[in-house]
């Protein structure tokens, strides 16, 4: 019968591409694998990247979020002159006038002192759609009726959600939903009707949201101000909001994530490349002598190469749209996490991601299997026929002779010469598995530096056992929602911590707001007392506050103010003021990084109103800690205090970006592992007839396993080599990067977490990854039928 | 246990291997082989050569009945056993040689040494004795890629002898050959033999099988069609 050639998909071309195809069941397999696992990495880090670079903008894009929030004075201005400034010029569509008034919303229940719930900006609005600030409904949903109230997702009380009754003055109200307004134009909603009774009779400020046709920075923000200013009756404005300003307090979550995503984005798509690169081309190269054939037959160099495109690209296509469903799949998780962190209602892997991504990959495979394919097929026909299974011939005979003559088992000299008989599949494996050391060996040092950061980062986790001079009591029965009792008299709990056999030292620490170096609404200060010896913090630079009248600052608070280590900072309430002097610079996570801390004596004078206190307690050696904070507790129960063990921090950025390290970190492994098996299939296969001669002189299934894992091995020790000081030197510009980002200074030894022990086991990182890769088809070499390899060609 | 001479050195008993579906490669074959014969089995394409050779080397295991060589069976060796075994009691030379091309030569008679663990001297001293037996010790530190087929089939022999198996088999040793050099391989086995080496010989050759070979049994659709001793069929 005569191979016509005709097109891929019929006649010989088509028989050719199918036989190739069903032929090469193992290849065929690693093929899709390899797409699969690299398009999967690279949407996900891809759509993680992009998550990381703009979440608020398309957030706030998707929700037609207001550029410019104006306040009018109601009684100034009427609603239908409002309505007019949507013909300013620079405005592109506005929303509103909406009622909107300041409200404290309680539970229903007294509030203990110290817990004054702040005020919040409640809207009266009919629907949550419209032109502009589209909120999205999480929970619940939009309020109908008078007594309904829909929370905004950051003013959510504790313990709150659909359902919970709430009280705004003398209006009883009901929560009934739970919305996400990305430009935060509100804090709650409720129907327009409602807004008046909320306002006490008064006429409501009258509330207008505008997007501008121009509003990439403030100048043009501040020009749209204007021109609605200009367009209501003058004093009418009574406040104004850029996005802008929204946008930058968003964004300090987001920061974090950034640099780190990238790095495994880059590392991600670099190995999906290389491996892809890989499997394609060694697939090709190990068919030479197929193609030969081909040509014998009547095919052209040009269908040669069409058909190993094709051949390629099946599995290729196959891998590609499942690699493309297991990273949206695998993203829904991992996004959700990033949504939480960065504070939007959904981030979701963009679908251009979903189509270029796999596009790529087969555009990749079709042009790595077009290259070697139709360079073999220009090849004398001859030639290519006598080529046969390619076994690395004469290349670096030299070298293998000397490693022959190691005192080492046969079968391991044998395996450490392999990589030299083919040593551009032994480099571009070895390149593999470097990628993926590299990328265990980040891994490894983000996690232990985030680990450092959290426990670092928080300077009040102090001492063994903490006391919480408030608790939340049980609320009555058939209402399961914890209340807080009423703070216990600190003298009270000091002295029966006091008289607790095992307590060694013990502090005191309470939080309040201060005004202090000129900072808009203040800055977090906590106040010390007592015997810091157990009092954990890390600094930056300086050192911990001493005498009266010293204080450290966190990081962000210095940069932010421009006060330096060795400068006084002047704070006040309420006319009332104190100077301390900053002497260092305190490695602090909580409270964005604002918080002052100094010794209670240090703002005496202020008077300021504290939030109910902690103790720290630091238990005497041989003291076992929970059943001291148990003793404890039952001692402080009376007193309406309670003590446990100190806890670790817990944050959710910190949880959701080592979630994360882990998938990325596993995924690139996965596909280093797929690059080695591909490699080693393609050797074995090459080898073969070897295999079955040393198969037939006596090698044991177990020695041939020893020698392909050896050939690997070796190449995996190597790239554990290079792999490891790679890694720790991205982790070196990655960690002080997501330190900056979100304006800190990582503490020098946090970053420095590679100790010699870790750094060695790292090292065998490769060697792992590489043996792991080689396993199964070392145990496939091990099982060939000897007799059928002998006769191999 | 170490077998007695009087034992025969291989015994296939009931001996039957069939594939899948197919027609049976060897059927109910009884064999034996003294020490010191020289066999040569003879038969068409298909016949079940190949089969039994495979059977003796532990490459393959049989349907039915008992291989025994050299007092141990063959037939119930694990994978592990088998490549033991033909470390130690077979050596095999093929037609194509299936000598390692990136090895030099005495790398290649040494392997089945270094596999067994041999201490390297003696492998050393026994890897010269039998290059300097064999005629090719002048080629000990070139890749086998350079030799004559001739010479390769040299080298095969040596390496099949390194670790002095009681069993050496042969398959088409002179299929590849010219006719000189299939005259060298000829009288190299007959002089093996000569010394006391069994050997069973797969081969078209005829001339080959007369002149090497004190017995030869013929195999027709996987049965011995005839057995003799110091005959040769033309």
């Amino acid at each position: 019968m005569s191979a016509r050639p005709s097109g891929p998909g019929g006649g010989a071309l088509g028989r050719v591409v199918r036989a190739g195809v069903g032929r090469r069941r193992t290849q065929t397999a690693v093929m899709v694998l390899t797409t699969l696992l690299s398009v999967a990495s690279a949407v996900l880090a891809l759509g993680l990247l992009l998550a990381s670079g703009a979440p608020f903008d398309r957030a706030f894009a998707r929700q037609h979020g207001a550029h410019l929030t104006v306040r009018f004075d109601g009684a100034k201005v009427t609603p239908e002159r409002l309505a007019a400034t949507a013909r300013a010029t620079g405005v592109a569509a506005a929303s509103g006038p909406f009622a909107v008034t300041a409200l404290r919303l309680s539970a229903d229940r007294s509030a203990p002192p110290g817990f004054a719930p702040p005020p919040l900006t409640v809207v009266g609005r009919a629907s949550a759609g419209g032109p502009v600030d589209a909120v999205t409904l999480t929970e619940g949903r939009w309020a109908t009726a008078p007594g309904e109230i829909v929370l905004e997702r950051g003013s959510v009380p504790p313990a709150s959600g659909p359902g919970t009754r709430l009280t705004g003055g003398s209006v009883a109200l009901t929560v009934v939903g739970i919305a996400e307004s990305v430009g935060e134009s509100a804090d709650a909603w409720v129907v327009p009707a409602q807004l008046t009774a909320l306002a006490g009779g008064r006429p409501p400020a009258l509330q207008m949201l505008y997007r501008l046709t121009a509003a990439d920075g403030t100048a043009e923000v501040a020009a749209g101000r204007k021109a609605v200013t200009a367009a209501a009756p003058p004093g009418a404005v009574t406040g104004a909001r850029s996005y802008l300003d929204v946008r930058e307090a968003a964004r300090q979550n987001t920061a974090a994530f950034v640099p780190f995503v990238t790095a495994f984005a880059l590392l991600g798509l670099a190995m999906s490349v290389l491996v892809i690169g890989i499997v394609v081309s060694g697939a090709v190269g190990a068919a030479t002598r197929r193609i030969g054939i081909l040509k014998s037959l009547g095919f052209t160099p040009l269908q040669v190469g069409r058909a190993y495109v094709a051949q390629a690209l099946i599995p290729g296509t196959v891998g590609a749209v499942l690699g493309a469903a297991l990273g949206n799949a695998l993203a829904v998780p991992l996004m959700a996490e990033v949504a939480e962190v960065y504070g939007t209602t959904e981030v979701l892997v963009p679908v251009w991601v979903d189509l270029v991504v796999p596009a790529g990959a087969l555009a990749l495979v079709a042009g790595t299997a077009f290259g070697p394919a139709l360079r073999a097929a220009r090849l004398p026909t001859a030639t290519v026929l006598r080529i046969g299974p390619a076994t690395g011939g004469g290349r670096g005979r030299a070298i293998r002779g000397l490693l022959g003559r190691l005192p080492l088992p046969r079968p391991v000299t044998l395996g450490l010469a392999g990589p030299f008989a083919r040593p551009g599949r032994a480099a571009s494996t070895a390149a593999a598995v470097t990628f993926g050391t590299l990328a265990v060996t980040l891994a490894v040092g983000l996690g232990s530096t985030l680990v450092a950061v959290k426990t670092d980062g928080d300077p009040d986790r102090g001492g063994d056992v903490t006391v919480h001079t408030i608790t939340l009591a049980q609320g009555k029965p058939g209402d399961p929602t914890p209340r807080p009792g009423k703070p216990a008299d600190v003298a009270a709990v000091a002295a029966a911590i006091a008289a607790l056999p095992g307590t060694d030292s013990v502090y005191r620490t309470a939080h309040t707001q201060l005004e202090a170096a000129g900072l808009k609404g203040g800055a977090p200060l906590v106040a010390y007392e007592g015997d810091m010896a157990g009092s954990p913090h890390t600094m930056v630079s300086g050192r911990w506050f001493g005498a009266t009248g010293e204080a450290v600052a966190a990081s962000r608070f210095l940069t932010t103010t421009g006060v330096r280590v060795g400068d006084t900072v002047t704070l006040s309430e309420q006319g009332r003021t104190a100077r301390v002097r900053i002497v260092g610079e305190v490695f602090d996570l909580g409270d964005g990084g604002m918080t002052l801390r100094t010794g209670a004596a240090s703002v005496a004078a202020l008077r300021a109103r504290y939030q109910p206190a902690d103790f720290a307690v630091t238990v005497t050696a041989g003291t076992d800690a929970v059943r001291y904070a148990q003793r404890l507790d039952a001692a402080l129960s009376p007193l309406g205090a309670e003590a446990a063990v100190t806890e670790g921090s817990k944050s959710s950025v910190i949880r959701a970006m080592q979630a994360l390290i882990v998938m990325l970190t596993l995924m690139l492994v996965a596909v280093a592992c797929l690059g080695v098996l591909n490699t080693v299939v393609l050797d074995t296969r090459d080898r073969v007839r070897d295999l079955g001669v040393h198969k037939a002189l006596g090698m044991t299934p177990r020695q041939t396993i020893a020698q392909v894992l050896t050939s690997v091995g070796a190449l995996g020790l190597v790239s554990g080599l290079v792999g490891v000081p790679l890694g720790v030197a991205l982790h070196g510009r990655v960690m002080p990067a997501m330190g900056r980002a979100v304006g800190t200074t990582i503490p020098p030894a946090d970053i420095d977490v590679y100790g010699t022990p870790l750094l060695v086991l790292l090292a065998t990182a490769g060697v792992v990854i590489a043996t792991a890769g080689a396993l199964l088809p070392a145990g496939w070499a091990a099982r060939t039928a000897t007799a059928r390899a002998l006769r191999a060609e | 246990m170490t077998p007695s001479d009087t034992e025969p050195l291989i015994d296939l008993a009931e001996v039957g291997r069939t594939y899948e579906d197919g027609p049976a490669a060897l059927a109910a074959l009884d064999l034996r082989v003294a020490r010191g014969e020289s066999l040569a089995v003879l038969g068409p394409s298909g016949s079940g050569k190949s089969t039994l050779l495979n059977l003796l080397a532990g490459l393959d295991r049989p349907s039915t009945g008992r291989v025994t060589v050299d007092g141990l069976r063959v037939d119930r060796l694990s994978e592990t056993a088998s490549a033991r075994y033909r470390r130690s009691r077979v050596g095999m030379v093929f037609q194509f040689f299936n000598l390692l091309d990136d090895l030099t030569v005495l790398d290649n008679v040494l392997l089945p040494a270094q596999l067994a663990g041999t201490p390297r001297g003696k492998a050393a001293a026994r890897a010269a004795e039998l290059l300097e037996r064999l005629g090719v010790a002048r080629h000990a530190r070139v890749h086998p890629g350079r030799l004559s087929g001739g010479e390769r089939q040299r080298v095969a022999v040596a390496r099949a002898l390194m670790n002095r198996p009681p069993l050496l088999l042969a398959d088409e040793p002179t299929g590849a050959l010219d006719t000189a050099s299939g005259a060298e391989v000829r009288d190299l086995l007959r002089g093996l033999n000569a010394d006391g080496q069994t050997i069973v010989l797969v081969t078209h050759d005829l001339a080959l099988a007369e002149a090497c070979a004190t017995r030869t049994i013929e195999l027709v659709d996987g049965r011995v069609t005839r057995d003799d001793a110091r005959a040769v069929t033309r």
